[in-house]
This record gives structure tokens, C-alpha cells and sequence, in this order.
């Protein structure tokens, strides 16, 4: 067992380098550390995210502490740009991430401590994807995400507001989950009509290959919130 | 007691006798015997073995897995590949799929991916020495094997070895090797396919031949000390170039400069002043309905980039250009730059004028504000020509009295595999060949001063998007069998013919839009145009084009054609851009029965809900993703309609519309329904 991890540790690490930096001196401290944004992103495995990850030190009113040191940790292939620092004048750090080579959920850890030297942490949960995930991914922003993501921007104008049965996010897992693989793929495939729900879901079938849609399912189920974990066990593959 | 005595104590206790000395050497025979087993016992692979039976031991689907377990050393040994790889002698549950929650390696399944482990091997992805029978010697380099395993977030440049057309699944790769081409890297380090197809650029940095016509020498001196001051989307680098190089150059640049206009003579229109603000409005309402924003950027007021890469970013374009040459560049951009991706607007002088004034209000009073150059001594001009030479300038740009520089940087065709005995580290950094391309990336004076590569500015997403483009190079690539490669579309030279070719090549319909195989992404592919739609239509439309989808920020600019223009256009798209696989005129659209048409409106809202995405009624209809179909029956024709229907992708591949399989009766009646769409409009409003 010891030298497994001790393997998997090895393996890590020749997948990640840290940049060298020494953490400098806090200058103040605060009395409550909450997430700014950044949070459950996910990116394909090894993929710097999107979006940086932020954190805000606040004293005992709520107001932003400046000079106070946030630290990132998590398992140690993910890569942090920088991985520590000082907050700056609106008490607030932010940091490039990196996630690390395997695919699954990583949790980024953020800390700072108190004026007694207690730590305070917030935690940022965050998904790598695997190939087939990442896949899928990359289907939905073409044939999905104009529905199914409500978020609008000038470049891409979300369609969601206008459908009479406002599709699901791919991330809502309260719904999403409690739809069996077999189902799931059944409505991307045939449609919503075919299954008793909105015809305006589209058949994907002809369009999308087999692998493709399963591409699809496997990446809803990967960014699922809460998490999806099937119940019971799965025979392997025959 | 002196050791001597121990010594032949212990061997007068051992061999004293006969019946001593032959336990003796019985005892040490066993001992000896015993080694070989006992190596064999502690194996690394074997441990790990013991380790997954025991994993498996009290799951519920402990029976399958265990029959599929296969004990010893196992091998795939693909020769055609060159691989022979033990990997899975540790890595027993690769392939087992009940094995996804389990987080401890090296047990993990391998996540699915469209390539079977028994075919391709393992090091073909994950480099590394597959015939290990070790942990440090598999992943690691040893003396005797360089490449240890490739750190996962560069796992897509193998993809890249076979497959050298643009992937779904791998944007990583994607991304990189779109980087390569568009900031310029291919004009100084040579990129062959394994094919033997070098790669070219995307970018297309301008020709400084006439470059004084263009703008003032304090402004070239300012952008090539730091051109992202100027630009923040600039692509060329920084050369981080000191006051004097930077003063230097910019005199032999200007002084090199040859006027490009055959008759000086031509006036600027009168420009509206910089007060009017009644004319900046006009300004910039021209150039937003010549949709400039499609190719250019610009930082609105909120700081934020608003447009398109395709020509460079104007924010700060009133404190570069001088008002001749952007009035000759409005009026025809060619004059200056033959090959420019800017269409010809055919203006109006009003209208540039006013365009103008929008333009020269972009400016940024810091930018120019502390420099002060005396006039260039020769001296300064000739020590400006030398560095213009040692730079590499001309691997990009063309320059007078300068040659064009082929191979002006080591050639990358093979740094996958750059061995680690030819590369020089920087002192501290890790010694993989990953680390090192990184690196020099980042920043490439970190490897010395004197060294010619340029800064760039790339975020840390960029950088790895590039290593994996340029590990994708390898030499193992080069011996793929064909069979397993997957080529690069071929680039087509296609030009349309007469006098249409010459107007599509004077308004740069290439830039955004593609037909057969040649061109840009930006606008719909027009092989098929003259299928698709109504001669009347797109004669309005070439003269007038006007919002077909208005969710869309890119739009068709009007080019003022004149109606002679705009008919031999629209007479070429007819008659040549037709597609073999059906008849345009194979259904009359007039037969439709009055039935068809309620049953098509039917199916329309009921069954295929089209309404979710289309606009039929704009009273009613919300669906905008794709064009708006208030005028549908006078733009398109019932048999492309009835075609798309069934199979929108066979016609053009890529849409985002599904192929809906549907029955001919379905698509034959929606059609119908479609037809029958033909609300009037405001001309040149919302067609």
C-alpha cells in the first residue's frame, strides 16, 4: 500500500512543478476567509481553468483585509500561479490553478490565519474531466449549452428564457441524477417527445454518432451538483 | 582477541571436520539456492499484483475480476507500432470498468477513450519505457532510456502524432497548434508535418516598405519597445529592445520607406473636427453598420474588448496612422496592401470622412506623449539596419534592402523528441523536455541575453496549449504507419472565375465566408449558395445585407455594390455554386395544397417544435438560434428547404441544424408551411 501511494506520489510529481516562491510575511490578519469566486469549474485533465480562483480575507465586520496571507494546498499535482500571497487593498487573493493528471474532483483548499495563528480555511470544489468527458464537453457547447445554459452573452445569446419547458442545467444533479444512463441517453437520443417530455428537446440521434452521445452523458454526469454516485455495484464491461 | 584469531576460530568451527565442513557447505548451497526465489518473491510487479487481489478480494464482482486476472508478466507487443509495453503487468485493472471509483494507482481503469489499450499499446499515448518491468524505470528517464513519461497535461500532443486535422475531444492540441500559426511562430522556426507539409502562418504581419506613408516614427519607436502598450491584443512580441536600439531602428525603417501611392496628389476628405460631436455619432454609427467590429477590436468605455482578430485592434488607432493613408486605406486597402484581408467598401468620400473622425478620436494622449526624437544621424540609420538584420525582423515583415529570412530560428519538426543531451538547461530548472519548451516560452532570455527569441505575453492556459502542439512533433510520428494517419484537409487554391472572381477577390468574401474548401469560418459556408436561395433574394441582399440572424454580433457589411455588381454576382452563385445532389427547381412550390400547408404548421409547433429555435411569427415566436424565418419563402427555395429537412448536415457539414430523418410527407408539408412565409418588410431593415 505504502508503496503505491509512494508510486502514485512519484507519478505526481513528475506531472507538476511548483514555481518557486517563498510565502511572504503576513502583514494583517483577518477573522474569516470566504470564496469569492472560481469555484466548481472544471476543466479537462492538466488544463489550467478558465477562470481564477479567489478568495477574500474579511475582518470581524466583513470588510475586506488587506496584507493578510492566503496559502493554496491540494493534492499535490494540481498547480497554483501564485501559490501564495497577500491579499491586496479589497482583501482579496487570486490564483491560476492548475488541476492535476487524473480525472475526478479535486478540492482546492485556501488559508489564512487568525491573530492567534489559528487557520481558517474555505475550500473551492473544482473537476478535471477525462477524455470522453472533455468530449462531451466540447458537443454541448455546440449543440447544447444555447438552451441548456441560461447564462447570456453578447457573442452567444442563451435560448433558455425562451422555451415553455426551461431546459435543465447540465450541472443541476438533483434532477439529472435521478435520471437513469439508460434514460439519459434515450432523450438525447430520440428526443424529448419520444419519452414524454418537451418536444423541444430534438432527437440527436442522427446528428450525434453512439460514442458521441455517451460523450454527452458522461460529461453531465461529471459536473453533476450534488455529485452523482450511482448506487450499487456495476459488473465490469462483458 | 585479534581479528586473525576470530577469523580461524570461526573457520575451525565451521570446517574443524569432515561433517562440519559438509554442513557447512550444505547450509550455504541452500542459501544460495534460496536467492533466486526470494528475488523472484519480492518483485515490484508482483507486489502490486498480490496487492489488486487483495483489492478485489471482498467486492461483490470479486469472481469476474479475478477471472480476468491474469498473474505474471503481461505484454502488448504491437511491431508495426514499435511498442512493447509491460505497462499492465502493474496496471492490472485498465480495463476493468467496475474499477472507476478507485482512486489508488496503479489500479485505476484507464478512462474511456476512442482507442483500444491492445492495439495502440501504451507508450504510443504516454510515453515513457514500456518494457519496464519497474516503477522508477518505466516512468522515469534512466541512463539507458531518455524519455520518461509524459506528464498528463500534455497526454493530447500524442493525439497529434497520427492525427493532424483538427480533433473533437482534444482543444488543447487544437489550441496550440492554431497558436503556432497565428502568433508567428512558422515565420521563424520551421514545423513539417509527418507528411513533409510545412506548416504556414495565419498571421500576417505588414509589409514595412512604405511604412512612413503610414504613421510617424515616434509611433514605431513606442510599439516595437513594448507593442502590447499599444495593443493589449497585439501578437508580435517584445523584443525588449533598449532607448537607443528602439531609436535606431525606427530611423532606418522610416528612412528605408518608399511612397506607394502612384499620384500624391489626392486629397483627404474633409474630416469632421474632433469637437463635432454630431459627426463622431455619424462616425460611429458608419462604422458599426459596416460591421468593422466583425474583424476589429476595440476597448469600450467599460474597458472591455468588444469585436473580432482578424485585423488589428483600433483602440489607440488616432495615435497611430496619418490621415492620408487612412483615407487611401478606407477608399481602397488594397492600394497599400495587395494582399490584406480588408475587404473594398467602396465608400463614399462622405463616409470615410466621418469614418475617419471616429477613427482620429480613438487616440490616447499618454501614448506619445514623453518622446522626443532628433533627426537620425546615418550612423544611427546603418546601426538600425544591423539590428533590423540580427533581429529576424525580415522573417516576418517585408523590409527594403533587407532579404526575406528563410530558417531564421531552429527548425521544430522534430522537438518532441529533442534529445536531452543536446539541450542546455538553465540553471535549477527540471531537466524534462517539457519543462525546457516551457521555459523558453515563458521567457526566453532566461537562457541568456543574448539570445534573439522575443517575449511573448501568454497566459499559462497558452503555454501549455503550446508544448502540447509542439511535443505533438516527434520522430516517432514519422513512422506511423499510414494507415493509422490522418492528414490535414488539404488547403485549397480555389478561385472563382471572370469577372464575379474579381469582384468576390476586391470585396474578400475568403476572409470570412468558405467555398469549396477555401476560406474563413466567420460567415456560412456558400458551396451550395446557388441551391439555396432565391435569385431576387440575394440580389437584395448583396446590395443591402442586413441582419438574417439577429442574435449574431458578426454580420455581412454592405459594400455599396451597384446593381450591375450585385447581378453578375448573384448570376455566378446562381448558375455555379449548385450542389449535384438535387434538382433546385425538383419542387413547385405553388402545387402545395392549402392542407399541406396546416399540416406543415402543425408539425412545425407540434411535433418537430422548430419554434424552439426559429422565428416564424415575431409576435408570438421567442426561439433565436437559428435565422429568422418571417421571409423564408422569398429567400430560399422548397427544394433546399425539403432537403435540409431531412439531412441539413449532408448539405452543409457542420451546421448546428440536426438531421431530422424526417419522412418526405413530414419534411414535404413543412415545407409547404415554410414556403407560405413571406412577410413583407421594410426594405433594408429586417430582411
Amino acid at each position: 500500500m505504502k508503496r503505491a501511494l509512494a508510486a502514485f506520489a512519484l507519478l505526481t510529481l513528475a506531472g507538476c512543478r511548483q514555481v518557486p516562491s517563498s510565502a511572504p510575511a503576513a502583514k494583517a490578519f483577518g477573522a474569516a476567509i470566504v470564496d469569492v469566486s472560481g469555484e466548481k469549474q472544471s476543466a479537462g485533465v492538466g488544463a489550467v481553468l478558465d477562470q481564477p480562483v479567489v478568495v477574500q480575507v474579511n475582518d470581524a465586520q466583513g470588510s475586506g483585509v488587506a496584507g493578510a496571507l492566503v496559502e493554496f494546498s491540494a493534492a499535490s499535482s494540481v498547480w497554483f500561479n501564485p501559490p501564495s500571497g497577500l491579499t491586496g487593498s479589497d482583501g482579496q487573493f487570486s490564483t491560476t490553478v492548475r488541476l492535476g493528471g487524473m480525472s475526478g474532483e479535486y478540492s482546492l483548499v485556501a488559508t489564512t490565519r487568525d491573530k492567534t495563528g489559528k487557520p481558517l480555511q474555505v475550500a473551492f470544489p473544482e473537476i478535471a474531466l477525462d477524455y470522453q468527458q472533455t468530449l462531451g464537453w466540447e458537443l454541448s457547447e455546440k449543440y447544447c449549452s444555447r438552451c441548456h445554459n441560461s447564462e447570456s452573452t453578447a457573442e452567444k445569446v442563451s435560448n433558455h428564457d425562451n422555451l415553455s419547458a426551461p431546459p435543465h442545467s447540465f450541472s443541476d444533479g438533483a434532477t439529472l441524477n435521478q435520471i437513469s444512463a439508460a434514460n439519459l441517453i434515450a432523450i438525447i437520443s430520440h428526443g424529448g417527445a419520444a419519452l414524454g417530455k418537451s418536444p423541444e428537446m430534438p432527437p440527436y440521434s442522427p446528428t450525434l454518432s453512439a460514442s458521441d452521445i455517451d460523450a454527452l452523458a458522461a460529461y453531465i454526469r461529471a459536473i453533476a451538483d450534488p455529485p452523482y454516485r450511482p448506487q450499487g455495484v456495476f459488473n465490469a464491461n462483458p | 582477541m585479534s581479528l586473525r584469531e576470530t577469523i580461524r576460530s570461526a573457520c575451525r568451527f565451521l570446517f574443524g571436520d569432515s561433517a562440519r565442513a559438509f554442513g557447512s557447505l550444505s547450509v550455504l548451497l541452500l542459501v544460495l539456492l534460496a536467492i533466486v526465489p526470494a528475488k523472484d518473491h519480492f518483485r515490484e510487479w508482483l507486489h502490486y499484483q498480490r496487492e489488486y487481489q487483495d483489492l478485489i478480494r471482498n467486492r461483490s464482482d470479486a469472481v469476474s475480476l479475478a477471472r480476468r486476472f491474469l498473474g505474471g508478466v503481461q505484454q502488448i507487443w504491437l511491431p508495426e507500432l514499435g511498442v512493447v509495453d509491460r505497462c499492465s503487468t502493474c496496471h492490472v485493472g485498465l480495463g476493468e470498468a467496475s474499477l472507476a471509483g478507485v482512486a489508488m494507482q496503479p489500479f485505476r481503469p484507464h478512462p474511456p477513450i476512442p482507442h483500444s489499450l491492445t492495439e495502440f499499446g501504451c507508450v504510443m499515448c504516454h510515453r515513457g519505457q514500456g518494457a519496464a518491468t519497474t516503477v522508477e524505470e518505466a516512468h522515469s528517464s534512466t541512463k539507458a532510456w531518455e524519455q520518461p513519461i509524459l506528464p498528463a497535461r500534455y497526454v493530447e500532443s500524442s493525439c497529434g502524432q497520427c492525427h493532424e486535422r483538427p480533433l473533437v475531444g482534444t482543444p488543447q492540441l487544437n489550441a496550440g497548434r492554431e497558436m503556432l500559426a497565428r502568433y508567428g511562430c512558422v515565420h521563424c522556426h520551421k514545423v513539417m508535418s509527418p507528411e513533409g507539409r510545412t506548416m504556414t502562418a495565419t498571421d500576417d504581419p505588414p509589409s514595412l516598405e512604405h511604412v512612413a506613408a503610414k504613421t510617424t516614427r515616434e509611433w514605431i519607436f513606442v510599439w516595437i519597445k513594448n507593442p502590447q502598450a499599444y495593443a493589449a491584443t497585439a501578437t508580435m512580441p517584445n523584443f525588449q529592445l533598449s532607448d537607443d536600439d528602439a531609436r535606431d531602428i525606427s530611423a532606418f525603417l522610416v528612412s528605408q520607406s518608399t511612397p506607394y501611392l502612384s499620384d500624391a496628389s489626392r486629397k483627404t476628405p474633409p474630416v469632421p473636427a474632433q469637437d463635432d460631436a454630431a459627426a463622431l455619432q455619424q462616425g460611429s454609427s458608419a462604422y458599426g453598420e459596416s460591421f468593422c467590429a466583425s474583424c476589429h477590436a476595440m476597448q469600450n468605455a467599460a474597458g472591455l474588448m468588444v469585436g473580432g482578430n482578424v485585423g488589428p485592434e483600433l483602440t489607440r488607432v488616432g495615435s497611430k496612422v496619418k490621415p492620408e493613408w487612412l483615407a487611401e486605406w478606407l477608399r481602397n486597402p488594397k492600394v497599400y496592401d495587395p494582399d490584406t484581408a480588408m475587404p473594398h467598401y467602396r465608400f463614399e468620400e462622405k463616409e470615410i470622412g466621418l469614418v475617419m473622425g471616429f477613427l482620429g478620436s480613438k487616440t490616447d494622449s499618454d501614448f506619445l506623449a514623453n518622446v522626443h526624437l532628433d533627426a537620425a544621424t546615418p550612423q544611427q540609420i546603418a546601426h538600425g539596419k544591423t539590428l533590423v538584420n540580427e533581429r529576424g525582423c525580415a522573417a516576418c515583415h517585408e523590409i527594403n534592402g533587407v532579404s526575406h529570412l528563410d530558417n531564421f530560428a531552429p527548425e521544430l519538426t522534430a522537438v518532441g523528441s529533442l534529445p536531452l543531451a543536446k539541450i542546455v538547461f538553465a540553471p535549477g530548472m527540471p531537466r524534462t523536455l517539457p519543462d525546457y519548451i516551457s521555459a523558453k516560452i515563458r521567457n526566453p532570455r532566461s537562457f541568456g541575453n543574448a539570445l534573439k527569441m522575443p517575449q511573448f505575453t501568454f497566459s499559462d492556459s497558452q503555454v501549455d496549449s503550446l508544448v502540447t502542439a509542439l511535443l505533438a512533433q516527434t520522430s516517432r510520428a514519422k513512422t506511423v504507419p499510414v494507415a493509422l494517419r490522418i492528414s490535414a484537409a488539404l488547403s485549397s487554391t480555389y478561385q472563382p472565375a471572370g469577372r464575379a472572381g474579381q469582384l468576390m477577390t476586391d470585396m474578400r468574401c475568403f476572409s470570412c465566408h468558405t467555398i469549396n474548401g477555401r476560406g474563413g469560418d466567420m460567415a456560412p459556408d456558400l458551396t451550395w449558395e446557388g441551391s439555396s436561395v432565391q435569385r431576387g433574394w440575394l440580389v437584395n441582399f448583396l446590395k443591402r445585407p442586413n441582419t438574417l440572424r439577429p442574435a449574431l454580433i458578426r454580420r455581412m457589411p454592405k459594400f455599396n455594390l451597384t446593381d450591375e455588381e450585385a447581378n453578375v454576382l448573384a448570376d455566378y452563385i446562381m448558375i455555379v455554386y449548385q450542389t449535384p445532389n438535387f434538382d433546385r427547381d425538383q419542387i413547385d412550390a405553388s402545387k402545395f395544397s392549402a392542407a399541406d400547408t396546416a399540416h406543415g404548421k402543425d408539425l412545425y409547433y407540434g411535433k418537430f417544435a422548430c419554434n424552439s429555435c426559429h422565428i416564424v411569427d415575431p409576435i408570438k415566436d421567442k426561439g433565436y438560434i437559428g435565422p429568422t424565418l418571417t421571409q423564408v419563402g422569398l429567400r430560399l427555395n422548397a427544394a433546399w428547404i425539403f432537403h435540409w429537412l431531412k439531412s441539413a448536415q449532408a448539405l452543409r457539414p457542420g451546421t448546428m441544424e440536426l438531421n431530422w430523418n424526417m419522412s418526405d410527407d413530414d419534411a414535404r408539408a413543412i415545407t409547404a408551411f415554410l414556403m407560405q412565409q413571406k412577410a413583407a418588410s421594410k426594405e433594408g431593415t429586417s430582411r
